[in-house]
């Protein structure tokens, strides 16, 4: 008898969907997004989209804290140079709207490659707040420079359009968003079956170790910092094209510690727990305004808790996470899964 | 006895007993501390080096010195690669990076394991093969052709440290679930995916009961006699010690006291004194006169 699965090609033993069941999940899983905005009300559509971006950031956000270690929390900062450099270069030179994206997210690359040098001193809590100096500067500099980005006002960006489409209305950018999502997630998943992505793994868990093995620590980390950012950056870009406007209260550090709970939340170095992780966290606040609104005529009390009540709840999903399963969603996910796979057995 | 090989895992070419790495009265300080004082040692290709001596005596100092952590004040340590005509290029390592120096191809493992925890034992040894793999980033992002079939040549490759070292249970383990034993293992593994022209092995069997011991000695003697892998080795345990290694060096206090055949040391008087101390009814003109 055949008691586990076997493959008799390195191929199929390396592919990324191994089994019978992964394969049946996958096809199900694209059908659902395909068939799904053909069936959603536009306020489900909007939710998805927002859902979509913020997976891109989670992603970018993992690739740096999750698999190379390196926390930050100037999320906020980099994704407002996505979305300011994205409109301006839509605004001023007349750019189309995936030029404008595809500069944006190299230009944030490049800044966070600037804010990452100090990685290769700092650890933990030190560089934690090193990259919150990124995020007050970036935002400094946004407010404060006033005759590019137009300080406290707000920038309108031209709306994207692709063979004469529309794109920022609901239908059309869902499949915009979830495309860019879902090469994102490909180009993430193979980073991590390369020596690039090991070696990122290897920083995060044994620096010395990995710098004998010969990965040059400086050049990777600040190759994370550059990868991550442009995700990041997109998930910035993204936003500017889609909402049309861009205002740097969109960018604050409370931006940047959403990022990290999505991807605490989901499971810290894994793309899975980053798609659950930012799915959970964006649709929390609308499951808790639904909850509000049906309970307001029981509770008159509701209406007026309600947006403590949700900053209340965001911290406490965040500590039950962290004390029940500080491996997040993804664990969750992956715990079901072999459980079921063993029933009814428990071993 | 010692045998030059053309293996696949091992990089140098060599012939057997040249020099290969040089260490030249180097001295190690750390603020008013001498760790190392005029150490002097050769390392010639296919031969078991071990390094030997008391606890704070500096052998993980030497280590450190020779893979880059720590860079010496004085002297100068060399490593000496093979041209194409079969001769000996000498390169100086004293003050590369130690990623610089894993490139050359000096491998080493850690006396407290210091294995890629969260990684799986494969991705533990594929880790190890970094300085051999050359896709690019944006290859390597869309994994098809070149990078694929890369990932796949190097997975087979890997397979053979699996079998040399007999985990073949537990390729798709995380490490951190192993038990100490095959970490210490699956730490060599990583270190022999290199392709080591050296191989440095820091306490290999620390902490391991005797039958653990018998096993890790028959692997450093496999990778040494079947690939002619170049070792040097720091260990307590004398019998191993006597039994595996082709030299000895003595280090005491920072300083090198003996260096020879297990024989020789054996009967050196000076390593004798270091590890038994001083015989104090044969040497009676020594005792304080009071």
């Amino acid at each position: 008898m055949i008691s586990g699965i076997f493959h008799s090609r390195y191929e199929d033993d390396m592919a990324l969907r191994r089994t019978h069941a992964q394969k049946i999940r996958l096809v199900i899983l694209v059908i659902a997004f395909i068939t799904f905005p053909f069936f959603a009300d536009r306020y489900s559509l909007t939710l998805a989209n927002q859902v979509g971006i913020a997976v891109i950031g989670a992603i970018g956000l993992n690739i740096l804290v999750g698999y190379t270690g390196q926390i930050s929390l100037g999320q906020g900062g980099f994704m407002a140079v996505g979305a300011y450099a994205a409109g301006l270069l839509t605004l001023h030179f007349g750019m189309p709207w995936w030029a404008s994206t595809l500069i944006a997210c190299l230009f944030t690359a490049l800044v966070g490659v600037l804010f990452g040098i100090p990685s290769l001193r700092l650890k933990g809590l030190y560089l934690a707040i090193a990259t919150l100096s990124a995020q007050v500067i970036i935002l400094w500099v946004v407010t404060h420079w006033t005759a590019v980005t137009g300080g406290n006002d707000a920038l309108v960006v031209p709306s994207p359009t692709m063979f004469g489409i529309k794109l920022n209305k609901d239908f059309n950018f869902y499949w915009v968003v979830w495309s860019i999502a879902l090469i994102a997630t490909l180009l993430t998943v193979n980073l991590f079956r390369t020596r690039f992505g090991r070696a990122f793994i290897a920083i995060r868990d044994q620096d010395i170790a990995a710098s004998v093995m010969g990965v040059d620590l400086f050049k990777y980390k600040l190759l994370s910092f550059a990868i991550s950012s442009f995700w990041v950056g997109m998930a910035g870009a993204l936003t500017a094209h889609y909402r049309s406007i861009v205002t740097w209260e969109r960018f604050t550090v409370d931006v940047s510690v959403l990022y990290l709970a999505m991807i605490i939340i989901g499971g810290l170095g894994s793309v899975t727990g980053s798609y659950l992780g930012a799915t959970f966290m964006t649709l929390l606040p609308v499951l808790l305004t639904n909850l509000g609104r049906a309970t307001k005529d029981t509770f008159p009390i509701m209406e007026t808790i309600l947006p403590f009540l949700q900053q209340g709840v965001f911290g406490l999903v965040i500590i039950l996470f962290l004390i029940f399963e500080p491996e997040g969603l993804n664990k969750m996910w992956k715990n079901a899964k072999d459980y079921f796979r063993l029933w009814p057995f428990s071993y | 006895m010692l045998r030059g090989f053309t293996s696949e895992l091992n990089s140098s070419r060599l012939k057997a007993g040249e020099t290969q790495l040089k260490v030249d009265n180097i001295q190690l300080n750390f603020g008013g501390l001498t760790a190392l004082l005029d150490v002097s040692l050769e390392v010639r290709q296919s031969e078991i080096l071990a390094i030997i001596g008391p606890n704070g005596a500096g052998k993980t100092s030497l280590l450190n010195c020779i893979s880059g952590l720590y860079h010496p004040q004085k002297g100068k340590i060399s490593f000496f690669k093979s041209d194409e005509k079969g001769g000996a290029t000498e390169q100086e390592v004293t003050r590369m990076r130690p990623h610089q120096i894993a490139q050359l191809g000096i491998a080493r493992s850690f006396q407290n394991i210091e294995l890629f925890r969260h990684m799986t034992v494969l991705d533990n040894l594929l880790s190890g093969c970094h300085i051999h793999m050359k896709s690019g980033l944006l290859a390597s992002m869309v994994y098809l052709g070149a990078a694929q079939r890369e990932q796949i040549k190097f997975r087979q490759f890997v397979e053979d440290i699996i079998d040399l070292l007999e985990i073949e249970a537990h390729r798709s383990k995380t490490v951190g679930s192993l038990s100490y034993g095959l970490q210490k293992r699956v730490e060599m593994g990583r270190a022999l995916a290199m392709r080591p022209s050296i191989l440095l092995l820091d306490e290999p069997m620390a902490g391991m009961n005797s039958e653990e011991k018998e096993d890790m000695a028959r692997f450093i003697l496999d990778i040494n006699e079947e690939h002619g892998v170049t070792t040097i080795l720091i260990e307590h345990d004398m019998g191993v010690v006597m039994d595996i290694s082709d030299r000895i060096v003595v280090l005491n206090f920072g300083q090198k006291i003996g260096e020879g055949t297990p024989q020789e040391v054996h009967n050196n008087p000076a390593v004798v004194q270091a590890y038994l101390g001083e015989n104090r009814v044969h040497l009676p003109n020594q005792l304080p006169e009071n």
